[in-house]
């Protein structure tokens, strides 16, 4: 049945299925051959609301360019079982070359999306096969099939399930590699999908990670060593990835009641001289304001990762949206100045959160990383992050000489303060939330208030951002201006319209907080067409540009709400055509 | 003694006072509870720049910034997870909580029983004076329910929270009450508490003269608990929910061990991390 098919340069496939089939299991191994063959690629997750025993879908693109956004259609969907399959129709989409491969036994369950679908079909008695191997697993079997149809050699597969199944013991590992086998010799009888190009094999320098995993190593590579910690989805990877770690590197994570703890804690921590972060998502973020504020007025620098979901309340906690944005920039109460930093891959989730500890640390403030769901839940082959030199750096106080007293709010140049660190003798100070005057005492004078806030905002206001308040790429009239986990899929549409009459530049702004105005007014110079991508339903995005720079009147804004990610074809589409496709 | 230990002069209570005027109305029972924790600072011997006072927010919660130790003054409610953050980050210090009945049992209820079961080696001082008096005289939790208000006219109607069986119940290390009229006592009350390790929670009936004038009476109604300390729980927990909140004294002593995850002991390097990551 097969035919042979042009060499793609990617490819889009998803393995879908019951909970307790082991897909998200074979999608991360199917992820960990690809990578060790020496092909890239990024691996989303999709999940009903069930705990346990829902039904579940690992997305997959594989490709040998990194990859950077999810796919605008799929090459190949194999579905172990059918069960709520249709609750993932519209994040999947299909059409005529798509190749749907199902379990033959339950070909009667088949949802009409699918069977009404222009897709071709082929059915694979998953259940017989995977009876025949002692152990054997249908998603083996799956796994077999789908890397024999896309080109994936033999021998990484097999390293990838022996890495996968060390802890399980040979017997698993045995029958795990029989029943990939079993997938293989089916394989042929299947309609062809594109196959990718052998891969180069060459991979050194490059990691397989998540973008939670990425922000928890940015932290401590920055230099956090305590961390306070309260479970949210999409957030909890981060702190559970972050526990053994500190614990490696002589840090420690506590887990609180609840995420006003948390964040005190983590205030706390750092209070006490020791780099702090926590992490949370848009209903923790709510929670910890009041204590954002305490750390803006008492000078205390705490990062605070949230891993933005779907909104408002409860809203949708498996899926990704940029709508915490406003809550992000302005939930603190009064004037509090403080930094809100982006992350804009998975890659630069290790970056942007090492840097969000730089700045904090060097600007004794908070600092708020957004990043969502759809960086932090997906898995990528990367190429290794750069190691900055971006280590936390306070500056602190020593014992003042005699007849000197020490005065933990000095009001200097660059608005920071030397802190003392408990345990200096002669600087002994109480840090305080309430306004006070240079030396920390409480004071509600007009005077010591409008001293102590302009020294806080110019802390932030005349910091040194460098080139890092934006990544910018392309070139043309039309500027696409975006910022977070909308970055990736811009990217790419502007890869495909390079060198066309359409051609573009992007501008995906990494500062949100202060607003980079200048940097960004300048680099509109020129722009003859300004298109602002985000995800939110509000625009809040739009709404912040508006609020702080000079955007063009006819300024075009393309914004839609979560779940669905943003796809590269609908970005292509706005720029040749003004609308999405 | 050595020749060292002779020339360290001994610490008075003054060295743990700040040049800062209390905001305190004259006759609160507050000042004579920064009096029991200076002195009972004074008498551990503890230098001043080793010990911290946290706080939240209320007419008590001002204690930081009256020591001349390092201090924070947090939010509302908050102060203890404040303070274990700070105590889990550096062991080394000595950390005292300084709290009043709304701060540390209505807005900060929930970190008070977990902070009495995490057992972080903390002093917990609440000054208990029945009513909120920072806000101008409102119903707290310990607050009798008859008593006349103006957000609550003719009493909350609810029938009060019990701090020290709470603790217990949670897990608290150790429990004691005392009472502001009695400076000497209190201090020594403190000191035993800083001294046992783990949470230990003292309750210390601090009149508000201003919104609670009927407090002065409670000179009268304190009297020394009767019988020794226990590390029983039933014991305790039948002393505690049959007592007539006047009892002071220490009342349980426990032996839980403080929660102090280590802390500075790396075993691998950031890179080690990393290799995880790398193909
Ligand atoms: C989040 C928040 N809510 C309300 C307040 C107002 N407030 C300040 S102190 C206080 C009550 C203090 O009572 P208590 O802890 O008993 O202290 P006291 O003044 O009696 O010593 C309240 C409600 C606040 N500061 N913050
Ligand atoms: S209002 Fe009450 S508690 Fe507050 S300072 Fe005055 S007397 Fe003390
Ligand atoms: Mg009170």
């Amino acid at each position: 049945m097969n035919q042979p098919t042009d060499n793609a340069t990617s490819i889009s496939l998803v393995l879908a299925g019951s909970g307790g089939s082991g897909v998200i299991t074979a999608g991360n191994m199917l992820l960990a051959a690809a990578a060790k063959a020496g092909w890239y690629g990024l691996m989303t997750r999709s999940a009903g609301p069930q705990i346990r025993g829902g039904e579940a879908a690992a997305l997959l693109r594989l490709s040998s360019e990194p990859v950077s956004a999810q796919p605008d259609r799929y090459d190949l969907i194999i579905a172990l079982d059918w069960m709520n399959f249709e609750r993932f129709a519209d994040e999947i989409p299909l059409d005529e070359n798509t190749v749907i491969i199902g379990d033959a036994s339950a070909a009667k369950k088949t949802p009409a999306f699918v069977t009404e679908g222009p897709a071709r079909r082929g059915d694979i008695d998953f259940k017989n096969l995977s009876k025949a191997i002692p152990g054997g697993r249908p998603n083996m079997i799956a796994l077999g099939t789908v890397g024999a149809l896309i080109g994936l050699p033999e021998d990484a597969l097999d390293a990838a399930l022996s890495d996968a199944l060390a802890k399980r013991g040979e017997d698993a590992i045995t029958a795990s590699r029989a029943g990939a086998q079993a997938g293989r010799s089916v394989a042929a009888d299947m309609p062809a999908t594109p196959k990718l190009p052998t891969p180069e094999g060459e991979k050194a320098g490059r990691w397989l990670i998540s973008g939670n995993e990425a922000a928890g190593l940015g932290a401590i590579r920055g230099g956090v060593r305590f961390v306070a910690a309260y479970p949210i989805t999409p957030a909890t990877e981060i702190l559970e990835w972050m526990s053994p770690a500190l614990t490696k590197v002589g840090g420690v994570l506590v887990q609180a009641e609840d995420e006003l703890a948390s964040i005190n804690m983590a205030i706390g921590g750092s209070y006490g001289g020791v780099p702090a972060l926590t992490a949370t998502s848009g209903p923790g973020l709510a929670l910890m304001t009041e204590a954002i504020g305490l750390a803006v007025a008492s000078e205390v620098p705490v990062v605070i990762v949230d891993v933005m979901r779907g909104g408002p309340s409860t809203g949708i906690p498996t899926k990704s949206e940029q709508s915490d944005l406003n809550m992000a920039l302005y939930a603190l109460p009064g004037d509090a100045p403080h930094i809100v930093v982006a992350p804009n891959s998975i890659r630069d989730c290790v970056f942007t959160t090492q840097w969000s500890v730089h700045l904090a640390e060097a600007m004794q403030t908070p600092a708020i990383v957004l990043s969502d769901q759809a960086l932090g839940q997906a898995k990528s082959v990367i190429a290794a992050p750069a190691d900055i030199a971006f280590i936390a750096q306070r500056e602190t106080a020593s014992t003042p000489a005699q007849g000197e007293n020490y005065q933990r709010y000095a009001v200097t140049a660059s608005g920071v303060s030397p802190m003392a660190l408990p345990g200096t003798p002669g600087c002994a100070y109480t840090a305080d939330g309430l306004e006070h005057n240079p030396r920390g005492t409480p004071s509600g004078g007009a005077k010591d208030h409008h001293i102590q806030l302009d020294k806080r905002q110019r802390k932030t206001d005349d910091f040194d951002y460098g080139q890092h308040w934006a990544d910018q790429a392309g070139e043309g009239d039309t500027v696409v201006l975006t910022w977070g986990s909308c970055t990736g899929p811009v990217l790419e549409a502007l890869e495909n319209l390079a060198g066309t009459d359409d051609a573009a530049r992007m501008i995906s702004m990494r500062l949100l907080m202060p607003a980079p105005k200048d940097q960004l007014t300048k680099a509109l110079e020129g722009a003859k067409r300004v298109i602002v991508v985000e995800q939110t339903h509000s625009g809040q995005f739009m709404g912040y540009l508006r609020a702080n720079i000079d955007l063009p009147r006819d300024a075009e804004h393309y914004c839609i709400p979560g779940p669905l990610p943003m796809r590269p074809g609908d970005i292509v589409s706005l720029v040749k055509e003004g609308t999405p496709s | 003694m050595t020749a060292e230990t002779a020339i360290t002069p001994k610490h008075t209570p003054r060295d743990y006072k700040s040049d800062i005027k209390p905001v305190w109305c004259p006759g609160c029972g507050d000042y004579s509870v920064l009096g029991s924790i200076t002195k009972a600072f004074s008498e551990l011997n503890l230098d001043p720049e080793n010990v911290a006072v946290i706080s939240g927010i209320g007419c008590s919660s001002r204690i930081p910034a009256y020591t001349d130790c390092y201090g924070f003054h947090g939010v509302h409610g908050r102060s203890l997870p404040l303070a274990a953050g700070l105590k889990v980050a550096r062991p080394d210090m000595t950390v005292l909580v300084a709290s009043g009945d709304g701060d540390g049992f209505s807005i900060g209820g929930n970190h008070f029983m977990h902070a009495c079961r995490r057992n972080v080696d903390l002093t917990y001082v609440v000054m208990d004076n029945r009513v909120y008096g920072m806000t101008k005289g409102q119903a707290s939790p310990t607050t009798e329910p008859d008593w006349d208000n103006a957000l609550t006219p003719g009493g909350s109607g609810i029938s009060p929270f019990r701090p020290l069986v709470i603790a217990l119940a949670a897990g608290a290390n150790f429990i004691a009450r005392g009472f502001s009229g009695d400076q000497n006592g209190t201090a020594k009350l403190l000191k035993e508490a800083i001294e046992h390790p783990g949470f230990s929670f003292v309750q210390i009936l601090s009149p508000c003269v201003t919104f609670r004038p009927d407090q002065k009476e409670w000179k009268d109604d304190v009297h020394d608990a009767t019988v020794d300390p226990t590390d029983d729980l039933g014991r305790a927990a039948r002393r505690l929910m049959t007592d007539d909140g006047f009892n002071v004294g220490v009342l349980y002593r426990g032996e839980r061990e403080a929660f102090q995850p280590p802390i500075g002991n790396a075993s691998a390097t950031v890179a080690d991390l990393e290799g995880k990551f790398a193909l």
